[in-house]
């Protein structure tokens, strides 16, 4: 569909939780649908660890539809009839944001010179796209998994600026289980002889190995364990019997190979340990003596924004008790919210695929 | 989506509807489809929230832009803080609680004040239906076997009365209401199919 690729340069220069400054950061943003003239139409769609701009338009590198092209798009359940859709790429990343990539002031790649950034450091710099772009309240904040952590991070320290937040199978701080996942895929990475302390960029020998290895270690976690059986079982890839060697004699085994190769030549390793990190710091209450609700204080009764949880109940990288637990601290808080956990056979993953009820609450829950 | 108010609403949900005043803070356990909740958010300008364990209904809730929160009234009224609503209400639900004394003491400190609506226990087919055939009831208001029915704690309307005596909860109004239709007080015990009751602290 129709998109607008763009590239916002900070005015200023962005704070960061760890107590540095970013100069000069540029975020890269696609927009889909007209702006109202009042600029009240405007939904934020916020992206996954690995995901980016590219909504609901092509892939630059692979070709792909977007990542959420079934969800957005005229008549579509976030209708691009109805609302200017806009989708950034988050500081960190590398899709055209400022991150360990990009060059530094000092004309070299930052690479680990990168300041250390955390979610709210992500959404900091979306809410200074917004101010550039003139909106100062949006119709709603949209995302899942890290997206749905940049909604409730922007409803805690940003609550005037969403009307609604619309936060899907994610969570308001990490567990030990999801850093410890993400500890591996670093691990991995900084294994590669070729990260060589994170100065690969330019010489043509990135650590896609480790790179391709957390993607695999990641990419479980995404699914489900009765998905893989029924979409790999045993069975073995083209081939009759076991090797008795270690090529990928199963098909999970070739399936998760050449995932972990396809995305590397889309992704920086660089940012997957930045963002990993931000994710791993991510605890909204520890900023409110532990409470959370206390972190949603500015949405009690009548003021504030309408949030809406959704929990699929085969995620257990996110699962429905963490959503509860965003539900309860809104309750507590006094916020309007809504929570339903659905039924999907594909983990985590589904957010991004075919679950007919999501889109029928998304689109409900947006038009209402 | 019907014109405001236009909904067929079940009786005790139409009594509700109308005795609650405009503008409060209210809660609705067990809201179902939202029938009542859209009511009140199109003619009393209320924003209520809502608690359903049913994921199909909460979908449909949310679709309608009501904000309701999937979740068992057994243990998630828990989370909500004292007097946090003017009115709540607990509409052919009380029966379904592990603890009905327990979730009626709950529901009366989230909520000032509450709607609780139960059916019957004593209404005199049930009692005809144990007496003459010597098992357990199926009625058309309470259609589910024994062993699959959801209503594991039947009352009576004199039980109610009761419960809320010892309590020390106020029974400040009361409608009975059998086929469908509201009918006086006297001889509820026997005659009603089933009973509202508006109670407070």
């Amino acid at each position: 569909m129709n998109a607008s690729s763009q590239i916002f340069r900070l005015p200023h220069p962005l704070p960061l939780d760890g107590g540095q400054a970013l100069e000069g950061a540029t975020i890269a943003y696609e927009t889909y649908g007209e702006l109202a003239a009042d600029k009240a139409n405007a939904i934020l769609v916020c992206h996954a660890l690995t995901g980016d701009q590219y909504l609901a338009s092509p892939h630059p590198v692979t070709g792909k539809p977007g990542w959420w092209e079934r969800m957005v798009g005229p008549g579509k359940p976030i209708d691009t009839d109805r609302y200017h859709v806009i989708c950034a790429n988050v500081i960190g990343s590398c899709m055209g944001s400022t991150g360990p990539a990009s060059a530094a002031p000092d004309g070299k790649p930052w690479a680990m010179r990168f300041p250390v950034i955390t979610v709210r450091d992500m959404v900091r710099g979306l809410v200074a796209l917004l101010d550039g772009l003139g909106i100062e309240r949006l119709h709603a904040v949209v995302g899942g998994s890290m997206g749905g952590m940049q909604t409730l991070s922007l409803a805690a320290n940003f609550p005037e600026r969403a009307a609604r937040v619309l936060a899907i199978a994610t969570t308001a701080r990490h567990s030990a289980q999801n850093i410890a996942f993400h500890e591996v895929g670093r691990q991995a990475i900084m294994a590669d002889p070729n990260w060589r302390g994170g100065d690969y960029y330019g010489d043509g020998s990135a650590p896609d190995a480790g790179l391709a290895v957390a993607r695999m270690a990641a990419h479980i976690t995404y699914l489900s364990e009765a998905g893989l059986t029924e979409k790999f079982g045993r069975r073995l890839q083209d081939r009759d019997a076991k090797s008795f060697g270690f090529d990928a004699d199963f098909q999970i085994e070739s399936y998760l190979r050449y995932q972990g190769s396809g995305f590397t030549r889309r992704f920086d390793a660089n940012s997957y340990l930045y963002i990993t990190r931000a994710m791993d710091y991510f605890d909204i209450a520890e900023a409110h003596g532990g409470t959370l609700a206390e972190a949603f204080a500015g949405h009690a009764m009548g003021k504030g924004a309408r949030f809406c949880l959704v929990s699929f109940d085969t995620d257990w990288l996110y699962p429905t008790a963490e959503s509860r637990h965003v539900v309860h601290a809104l309750n507590a808080a006094g916020a309007p919210v809504s929570f339903v956990e659905l039924s999907a056979p594909f983990g985590h993953d589904s957010f991004l695929l075919d679950v007919p009820a999501l889109d029928r609450v998304v689109k409900g829950f947006l038009d209402g | 989506m019907a014109e405001p108010g236009s909904e067929a609403l079940r009786p005790d949900l139409a009594v509700i509807a109308r005795q609650v005043p405009a503008g409060v803070r209210v809660l609705d356990i067990g809201c179902g489809d939202g029938a009542l909740m859209a009511v009140l958010r199109d003619t009393k300008q209320i924003d209520a929230r809502g608690i359903e364990i049913d994921g199909a209904l909460v979908e449909r809730c949310v679709a309608r832009g009501l904000s309701v929160v999937q979740g068992d009234a057994d243990r998630d009224l828990a989370f909500y803080p004292d007097g946090a609503f003017d009115v709540a209400i607990l509409s052919q639900t009380l029966q379904t609680a592990a603890r009905p004394d327990r979730m009626l003491a709950e529901l009366l400190r989230v909520g000032r004040r509450a709607f609780v609506s139960f059916p019957n226990f004593a209404y005199w087919r049930m009692r005809w239906a144990l007496l003459s055939r010597g098992r357990m009831p199926v009625t058309r208001h309470l259609p589910v076997t024994w062993y699959e029915t959801e209503n594991i704690h039947h009352m009576t309307v004199r039980d109610f009365e009761e419960l809320a005596r010892d309590l020390g909860i106020e029974l400040e109004n009361r409608w009975f209401f059998t086929r469908e239709r509201e009918i006086g007080p006297a001889g509820a015990n026997w005659r009603a199919e089933y009973a509202l009751f508006e109670v407070r602290r």
